[in-house]
């Protein structure tokens, strides 16, 4: 009987592992390996454009990229849009939630308007509002002083990346949110209103505990998302005006240079990066990721 | 309970907030794709004249049609293959127990934050090297990569709360594994795999990064690719009303989507979110 037992076991993983076999193939196959790659990439000096002058370089990349000023230039303002932008779309995407969750009126409506700056395609949105910002033609560049054009100035630039990039999020951070509004009881809400607390009280001391492991998923996902920016600053300035993130840059570095060593060695420094975040969010800040400890 | 016609008045005034919030941008592109060329450069929102001019050019533009065609192409095909992939594993993440399950969540989850710059050196090579650059299998594969993470989250999190006793039960009924499977558990299942396959279709459809870097010609370029590279009929024309016309094709099948499956949609993205 025991025996049985055990091979019904067996066979439970067995089927298993195989019904996961493809999905974690093809996973490995096109992130893992092209990572590794770059690796290797990243140690050689490798210009397509020279491609006998390839060889084996040891970490000269490494300094070329770390001495370069549109290195770090391009790391800070990523951090500046992540930061900037992760931080409003907590706000306003708490805001969003609540209206999502509570509101008396519309609710379907609202929920299904939300869905529009999720789904709209990045590259259609940000060409809005490049229009928008250009003098002459756009609705918000009549608004401003004559002679304004915000896209060709470093930070009326960033502002408007980073406004692009909160409308476009902002509803899916809500959406996160709202998922967590839906674990506060509300007996605890009434009882604490009965007791005399606001509704600001209410917010702080019994939402926002709640919410802590919602507000942290929802943070490390978007932090990490904003991180890798690149379609809202490809159409909105190229990267002109010193608003190239890393993506950008990389990727300039790529299809404008042709330089597989270097733009492979800011391929690993931007997933070091990445992965460092991360790290931060789970170890230090204990974010937990779905499906991590035990499911409730 | 009643609820006072003054606290109905003022959430009416947030939703109204909340809907100019979401629209305004979306209505300032379809206003622009409208325009006449002299209209284009008035800055008004509200467009003085109409003209369906820019949508008849973007139609006659083979460049663009051919994106089209391989947006929705490439788009499909990775949706299949990514839902069809990622219900499988959901269906041994959610129903059995082996090791390994964490191992792959972890993975999936890795893969969702993973920054896809990362990738684009690497597989501009790789791709080209094995010949897959500029075709459609260059694209669908790291389409399905990236749309796998979500689906397997989304698929398992619907598994666990099937009824699968129904399964069981129905069998003793006398139904037959098959029938089982097809009268029971296939309808169950069927909303959840559906909307992952939006939820999938619109991370392929959203796509600009890889559409842009590997690929080198219309033979692949998807729609969003292509109206990047707009540069208007002539030197001297200004594609501004073509781009926009373009944009607002492409968004409204996002805007359908969201209008048939707005439940189903905010449901998916919720559930991920609820375990966390």
């Amino acid at each position: 009987m025991k025996r049985r037992l055990a091979e019904g076991e067996r066979s439970e993983r067995r089927l298993a592992w195989w019904l996961c076999a493809p999905a974690v193939l093809v996973m490995l196959l096109v992130t893992a390996w092209p990572i590794l790659y770059s690796v290797l990439l990243s140690f050689q000096r490798y210009d397509l454009r020279f491609p006998d002058g390839r060889e084996w370089i040891g970490l000269t990349n490494y300094g070329t990229v770390l001495t370069s000023g549109f290195w770090w230039s391009a790391l800070w303002v990523t951090l500046l849009i992540t930061v900037v932008s992760v931080l409003i779309e907590l706000v306003l995407g708490m805001a969003l939630a609540t209206v999502m969750y509570r509101t008396l009126v519309g609710r379907g409506l609202v929920r299904t308007v939300v869905l529009i700056p999720y789904g709209i395609v990045t590259v259609a949105a940000a060409f809005g509002w490049k229009y928008a910002w250009t003098p002459g033609t756009g609705w918000l560049a009549g608004l401003l002083p004559p002679g304004q054009a915000p896209l060709t100035e470093h930070w009326p630039a960033i502002a408007i990346i980073i406004l692009a990039e909160v409308w476009k999020t902002t509803p899916f951070m809500a959406l996160l949110l709202m998922a967590g509004l839906a674990l506060v009881p509300e007996d605890a809400l009434k009882a604490a209103s009965m007791d005399g607390a606001s509704a600001w009280q209410r917010f702080t001391m019994i939402t926002l505990p709640l919410m802590r492991p919602t507000i942290l998923a929802a943070l490390l996902f978007r932090t990490l998302d904003a991180f890798r920016i690149f379609d809202n600053v490809y159409v909105l300035t190229n990267g002109a005006q010193g608003t190239a993130s890393v993506s950008i840059t990389a990727y300039h570095n790529l299809i404008g240079g042709l330089n597989l060593g270097i733009g492979s060695t800011m391929s690993v420094l931007i997933f070091l990066v990445t992965a460092f975040v991360a790290f931060l969010f789970v170890k230090v800040l204990g974010t937990g990721t779905p499906g991590s400890g035990g499911r409730r | 309970m009643a609820v006072s016609t003054a606290r109905r008045a003022r959430w009416a005034l947030v939703d109204l907030i909340v809907l100019l919030y979401a629209l305004i941008p979306v209505l300032w592109l379809a206003s622009l794709s409208v325009k006449t060329p002299a209209g284009v450069t008035d800055g008004a929102f509200v467009p003085r004249e109409w003209t369906f001019q820019n949508y008849r050019g973007i139609f006659q533009n083979d460049d663009f049609l051919r994106g089209l065609v391989n947006s929705i192409g490439i788009g499909l095909i990775s949706t299949l293959i990514a839902v069809v992939v990622g219900t499988m594993a959901a269906y041994a993440i959610a129903r059995l127990r082996f090791p390994g399950r964490s191992a792959i969540l972890g993975v999936s989850l890795l893969i969702a934050m993973f920054p896809q710059i990362s990738l684009v050196t690497p597989l501009f090579q790789i791709e080209r090297a094995l010949g897959l650059f500029d075709t459609w299998p260059g694209l669908i594969l790291p389409y399905i990569t990236f749309a796998l993470p979500l689906t397997i989250y989304t698929l398992a999190n619907f598994f666990e709360e099937i009824p699968w006793e129904l399964e069981k039960a129905a069998k003793m009924d006398g139904a037959t594994p098959l029938q089982a499977f097809r009268l029971v558990i296939v309808p169950l299942a069927a909303p959840g795999v559906v909307t992952t396959a939006i939820l999938a279709f619109i991370v392929c459809w959203n796509d600009f990064l890889f559409a842009i870097s590997l690929t080198s010609s219309s033979a692949a370029r998807t729609a969003p690719a292509t109206i990047s590279f707009f540069t208007g009929a002539s030197q001297f024309e200004d594609p501004t009303g073509s781009i926009a016309a373009a944009a607002v094709v492409i968004t409204i099948p996002i805007v359908v989507f969201v209008l048939f499956f707005q439940r189903r949609i905010v449901s998916g993205l919720t559930s991920g979110a609820v375990k966390g």
